[in-house]
C-alpha cells in the first residue's frame, strides 16, 4: 500500500517534470495558475483545514505580498526573488496584528469578519492608499524574476518555477503536518476546549496557523506579481478567497494531495471545457453540489498520521 | 440640515432591503446552522424574474401602477419561495448530517449555478427596469422632498417585516420554528415536523429576498446578474451584525448598516462606503463577540 | 503546605450563585473525592480550578502560587491536569494522538523546528510517543493504540481521557465523575487505577456519584450543596454527618 503510493507520486512527478515539453504556451501558462492557485490553497490549508478556522478572506494576504513585491521592485530595483521572503514577512506581520483580535471569535463570525478585511484591503487599494498603490489601475513594469542571471519570462520557465516551490511547499507542509505544530493545530480544529484542557496555548496556535498562512500566501504574491508583471486590485476581491475556500473543502480539507487536486478541478477544468463556453459555469455549480453530496470530506479526505507501529517502538525500548 | 435627512431616508429605504434579505440569511442560519449563499441569488432571480413579467405581461396597463407592483410583488414573491424550497430539497437536505462547511460548499456550488443561469437567460449586462411603471412624485414630509418610492420601500419592508414578526411570535408554525432554532432533537421529540419547518424556511425566507430584489429593481432602475453577491454580503453583514439566528436582530442590523453605509457616504467619503460598513462590523464583532441582539452564551465545559 | 488550596471562592452566573464562600484544601499524595446532589456546584469549582472560569472572588492556590488569572493551558503546564464529565475527546483522532495531545505541553519544538526536522525535535517526537504509549498501557488501552476514540466503548474513552490527563505529566489530577456509565467491573477497575495513580505521586481530585466508589477509594471527602461546603472530612465522618444525610435523602418534613 504504501509503495504504491509512492509509486504513484513518482509517476505524477515525472509526468509534471516532462509536460511542458508537450504543451504549448496558453496549456503551460493554464498549469502555471493551477500551480500558483494551489500553492495558495496550501497555505490556505495550514488555517482552514488543519486549524478549521472558517477563513475566507486569503485574498488579503496574497494581495499583500504581490503589492509589497510590486511597490519595492518598481521603485527600489530589488531584485523579484529577493523580496519573496520579505513580502511572506509583511503578509505575515499584517496577519499578526489583524488576527490577534478576531480569532476568539466562533465560525460564521470569523467567516464575515474575513470576508470583511479582504474587502477593505481592496477598497483600501483602489484608494490608492498612502499614494503607493497605483490606485484603481495598480502597478506595472514589474521586472521578472532572474535566477544567477537567467531570466525567467516564458511560460514553461516560470512552470519550473512555480511547480519547484510547490514541491518545497508540500515537502515544508507535510513535516509541518506530522508534527507537533501539526497536531496542535488539529487538536484545535476538533475541539479548542479539550486542546486548551490539555494544555495547547490554542489562542497562540490560531495566530500561528494565520501568520504561516499569510507568510505563504505572501510568497505567491511575489511570484504572481512576477508572473503578470502588472497587478491590480481587482485580482484580489472577495471571489478569489471563495475560489481558494472552494479548493480546499473540495479536495479535501487538511489533506494536502486533496487540496492540489482541487487546485485541478476549481482551476484546470473550467479551462478544458472552454468549448461549451458560457455553460460551463453553470454545469460547474451543479457539480459542486453534487460532489458535495456524494463526497461530504471532499475527494481525497486526509489519511489519519502514521506513527510507528507500536511493536516495532517496543523492539527499539528492548535494544540498549 | 436637509442632506442629512436626504441621506437618513435613502439609508432606511436601502436598510430595509438589507434587513429583507438578512431575514431569510438569519432565519436559515436559525434552523440548519448554514450560511445559504445562495442566497443572494435568490434575490437577483426576484429582480429578474420581476422584471420578465412587467415587461411581459404589461400589468401597468391594465390594473394602475399600484396594483400592478402589488400583484407582482405576489407573483415574484412565489415564483422564489418555490425556488428557494428546491434549493434545500436538493442542494440541502441530503447534506444535513454532514460536516458544516460541506453544505457550505454546496451552498457556493448553488451559487454559482444560479448567477451563471440568470446570466444565460438574461445576458451579462446591466438591464433596465421600465422607469415608467411608479409616479416620479415627491412626497413634502415636514418641509423634506421625499421621492414616493423611497416611502413606499420603507413602508413594505417594514410591513413584511411586521408580518414576519407576529407570524414567527403568535402562530403554531412560528412557534415550531422558534423551537426548532433552539434545540431540532427535542423539537423533533416534541412531535414537530423539523423537515416542514425547514422547507417552511425556505419558503419564507427566498420570498422576501425576492421581494428585496424587486424593490431594488424599482428604486435603481436597473439591475446586473452579480448584484446579489454585493447585496447578499451586506445582508448577511447586517445578520451577523444584529446576532445570527436572531429575527429582530437581521431587522435591526439591516436598517442600521443601511443608514451607517448611507451617512458614511456623504460624510466621511464615497470611495470608502464598502470599507466603512466591514469597519464598523469588525469593531462592534471586537467589544460583541455575539453581534448586537446576539445572547451571550457562557461556554459550556 | 497542601498542594490546592480554594479560600472563600465565588462564582455567580447572573445572579445565581454557583459556587459561594468554598474554602477547602487538598493535601499532597491524597486521593478527595467531591460530593453533592446534582447542580450543586461541583464541575463549576473544577472549572474555576483548571481556569476555564474565573472565581468573582476569592483565591486558588496551586503549589503556593494563585492560579486564577492564569489561562487553561499554564494551569496544565503548572501541574493540574483535568478529566471532563461529558467526555471530551478529540473523536475523530486515533486512542494515541489523543494522548499525545497531553503530552504537548511537555515539548518544545515549534513550527520551524518541524518543517526543518532538526535532531531534537526528532529524539523529542519518539520521547513523546513512548510516553503516550507507555499512558495508554498505564490505563490499560495498549492494544487500542491505533484505534479511533470515537469507536472506543463509553468506559473506555474515560480511561483514554485520563491517559490523556496523565500525559501532561501532572502532579494533581481532576477527574470529573470518571465511573459515569461504566460497568460494575469496569468501575472495580477505575478503584484499582485511580489508586495507582496516586502511588504514582498524582494527587487525585474527583467528582463522583457513585457512592460506594468515593467512600472506597477516597481519603477525604468534601461535599456541597447550593454551591456552599456543608461537610468535610474522611469517608466515616461523613456517613455520620447529619447535614449530609439531610441534603442525599431529604428531611422528615418534606
Amino acid at each position: 500500500m504504501k509503495t504504491r503510493r509512492s509509486l504513484i507520486y513518482v509517476l505524477i512527478c515525472g509526468i509534471l517534470v516532462v509536460l511542458p515539453v508537450f504543451l504549448n504556451a496558453y496549456w503551460v501558462d493554464v498549469l502555471n495558475n493551477v500551480g500558483l492557485y494551489a500553492i495558495l490553497a496550501l497555505s490556505l490549508n495550514v488555517i482552514l483545514g488543519y486549524a478549521g478556522m472558517f477563513h475566507m478572506g486569503h485574498a488579503a494576504f496574497y494581495a499583500i505580498g504581490a503589492y509589497t513585491t510590486a511597490i519595492l521592485n518598481t521603485t527600489y530595483h530589488i531584485p523579484v526573488l529577493w523580496l519573496m521572503p520579505l513580502s511572506g514577512l509583511v503578509a505575515g506581520f499584517f496577519a499578526l496584528i489583524v488576527a490577534r483580535p478576531i480569532i476568539h471569535l466562533r465560525g460564521d463570525y470569523l467567516l464575515i469578519v474575513t470576508i470583511g478585511m479582504v474587502e477593505i484591503v481592496r477598497i483600501a487599494l483602489i484608494n490608492n492608499v498612502f499614494g503607493i498603490t497605483g490606485g484603481a489601475n495598480g502597478i506595472f513594469g514589474i521586472a521578472r524574476p532572474e535566477f544567477f542571471g537567467f531570466r525567467i519570462r516564458q511560460p514553461h520557465e516560470f512552470f519550473y518555477l512555480i511547480w519547484a516551490f510547490m514541491a518545497v511547499t508540500i515537502y515544508l507542509f507535510h513535516r509541518l503536518e506530522n508534527s507537533r505544530f501539526g497536531r496542535a493545530l488539529t487538536y484545535l480544529r476538533e475541539d479548542d476546549v479539550a486542546a486548551e484542557g490539555s494544555g495547547v496555548n490554542t489562542a497562540h496556535y490560531k495566530l500561528a496557523a494565520f501568520v504561516i498562512g499569510a507568510f505563504w500566501a505572501g510568497m505567491v504574491g511575489t511570484l504572481y506579481a512576477a508572473k503578470m508583471t502588472i497587478i491590480a486590485p481587482e485580482s484580489f476581491n472577495f471571489w478569489e478567497s471563495v475560489v481558494l475556500f472552494m479548493i480546499v473543502l473540495l479536495g479535501g480539507s487538511g489533506s494536502i494531495p486533496g487540496v492540489i487536486l482541487g487546485a485541478f478541478l476549481v482551476v484546470g477544468l473550467p479551462e478544458i471545457f472552454r468549448e461549451f463556453a458560457t455553460a460551463r459555469m453553470m454545469i460547474f455549480g451543479a457539480a459542486m453540489v453534487a460532489m458535495m453530496i456524494f463526497r461530504t470530506e471532499g475527494i481525497l479526505p486526509p489519511q489519519p498520521r502514521k506513527y510507528p507501529p507500536v511493536g516495532e517502538l517496543l523492539a527499539d525500548e528492548a535494544k540498549p | 440640515m436637509e442632506q442629512f435627512f436626504q441621506q437618513l431616508t435613502n439609508g432606511l429605504a436601502v436598510g430595509g432591503i438589507y434587513a429583507l434579505i438578512a431575514l431569510g440569511y438569519t432565519m436559515v442560519y436559525g434552523v440548519l446552522k448554514l450560511i445559504n449563499f445562495a442566497h443572494g441569488d435568490l434575490f437577483t432571480i426576484g429582480a429578474y424574474l420581476g422584471l420578465t413579467l412587467l415587461t411581459s405581461l404589461g400589468l401597468a396597463d391594465r390594473l394602475g401602477p399600484l396594483g400592478a407592483v402589488l400583484l407582482l410583488a405576489v407573483m415574484v414573491m412565489g415564483l422564489v419561495a418555490i425556488i428557494g424550497a428546491m434549493l434545500e430539497r436538493i442542494a440541502y437536505r441530503p447534506l444535513r448530517e454532514s460536516p458544516r462547511l460541506s453544505a457550505v460548499v454546496s451552498a457556493l456550488g448553488a451559487s454559482i449555478f444560479f448567477q451563471n443561469a440568470v446570466m444565460l437567460i438574461y445576458g451579462a449586462r446591466f438591464r433596465v427596469y421600465p422607469h415608467d411603471i411608479l409616479p416620479k412624485i415627491a412626497v413634502n414630509i415636514f418641509g423634506l422632498q421625499i421621492p414616493l418610492i423611497r416611502i413606499l420601500m420603507l413602508l413594505t419592508s417594514v410591513l413584511l417585516m411586521v408580518a414576519l414578526y407576529l407570524f414567527i411570535q403568535r402562530t403554531k408554525i412560528g412557534t415550531a420554528i422558534r423551537a426548532a432554532a433552539i434545540d431540532q432533537g427535542a423539537a423533533r421529540l416534541m412531535g414537530i415536523d423539523v423537515d416542514k419547518v425547514i422547507m417552511i424556511v425556505f419558503l419564507i425566507g427566498p420570498s422576501l429576498g425576492g421581494a428585496a430584489g424587486l424593490m431594488v429593481g424599482l428604486y435603481y432602475g436597473q439591475i446586473n446578474f452579480t448584484m446579489g453577491w454585493v447585496y447578499g454580503l451586506k445582508a448577511f453583514t447586517a445578520a451577523i451584525l444584529g446576532g445570527i439566528g436572531n429575527i429582530p436582530g437581521a431587522m435591526v442590523g439591516g436598517i442600521l448598516l443601511g443608514v451607517i453605509e448611507a451617512l458614511g457616504a456623504a460624510y466621511i467619503s464615497i470611495a470608502w462606503k464598502d470599507a466603512i460598513a466591514f469597519c464598523v462590523l469588525i469593531l462592534i464583532l471586537i467589544v460583541r463577540p455575539t453581534g448586537l441582539l446576539g445572547e451571550r452564551v457562557a461556554e459550556k465545559v | 503546605m497542601s498542594l490546592l488550596q480554594l479560600d472563600k471562592v465565588t462564582k455567580t452566573f447572573g445572579g445565581l450563585k454557583a459556587v459561594d464562600n468554598v474554602s477547602c484544601t487538598v493535601e499532597r499524595g491524597s486521593i478527595v473525592g467531591l460530593i453533592g446532589p446534582n447542580g450543586a456546584g461541583k464541575t463549576t469549582i473544577f472549572n474555576l480550578i483548571t481556569g476555564n472560569y474565573r472565581p468573582d472572588q476569592g483565591d486558588i492556590r496551586f503549589e503556593e502560587r494563585s492560579v486564577i488569572k492564569l489561562p487553561t493551558h499554564l494551569i496544565v503546564a503548572l501541574g493540574i491536569a483535568r478529566t471532563f464529565q461529558t467526555i471530551r475527546l478529540f473523536q475523530k483522532l486515533s486512542a494515541l494522538e489523543n494522548v499525545l495531545a497531553g503530552c504537548h505541553c511537555r515539548m518544545h519544538a515549534g513550527a520551524l523546528a518541524a518543517m526543518a526536522r532538526l535532531p531534537f525535535q526528532r529524539r523529542e517526537e519518539r520521547k513523546a510517543l513512548e510516553l503516550a504509549l507507555g499512558e495508554l498501557r498505564f490505563v490499560g488501552l495498549g492494544q487500542q493504540a491505533d484505534q479511533m476514540a470515537a469507536n472506543l466503548s463509553y468506559g473506555n474513552q474515560r480511561l483514554l481521557e485520563i491517559a490523556r490527563a496523565l500525559a501532561t505529566q501532572p502532579r494533581l489530577i481532576i477527574l470529573d465523575e470518571p465511573a459515569g456509565g461504566m460497568n460494575d467491573q469496569e468501575t472495580a477497575a477505575l478503584v484499582e487505577l485511580i489508586r495507582s495513580i496516586r502511588d504514582r505521586g498524582v494527587t487525585v481530585l474527583l467528582i463522583e456519584h457513585d457512592m460506594s466508589l468515593v467512600m472506597k477509594v477516597c481519603e477525604q471527602i468534601v461535599v456541597v450543596e447550593y454551591g456552599s461546603k456543608i461537610a468535610e472530612g474522611d469517608p466515616a465522618a461523613i456517613k455520620q454527618n447529619p447535614r449530609v444525610i439531610e441534603a442525599y435523602l431529604g428531611t422528615d418534613e418534606e
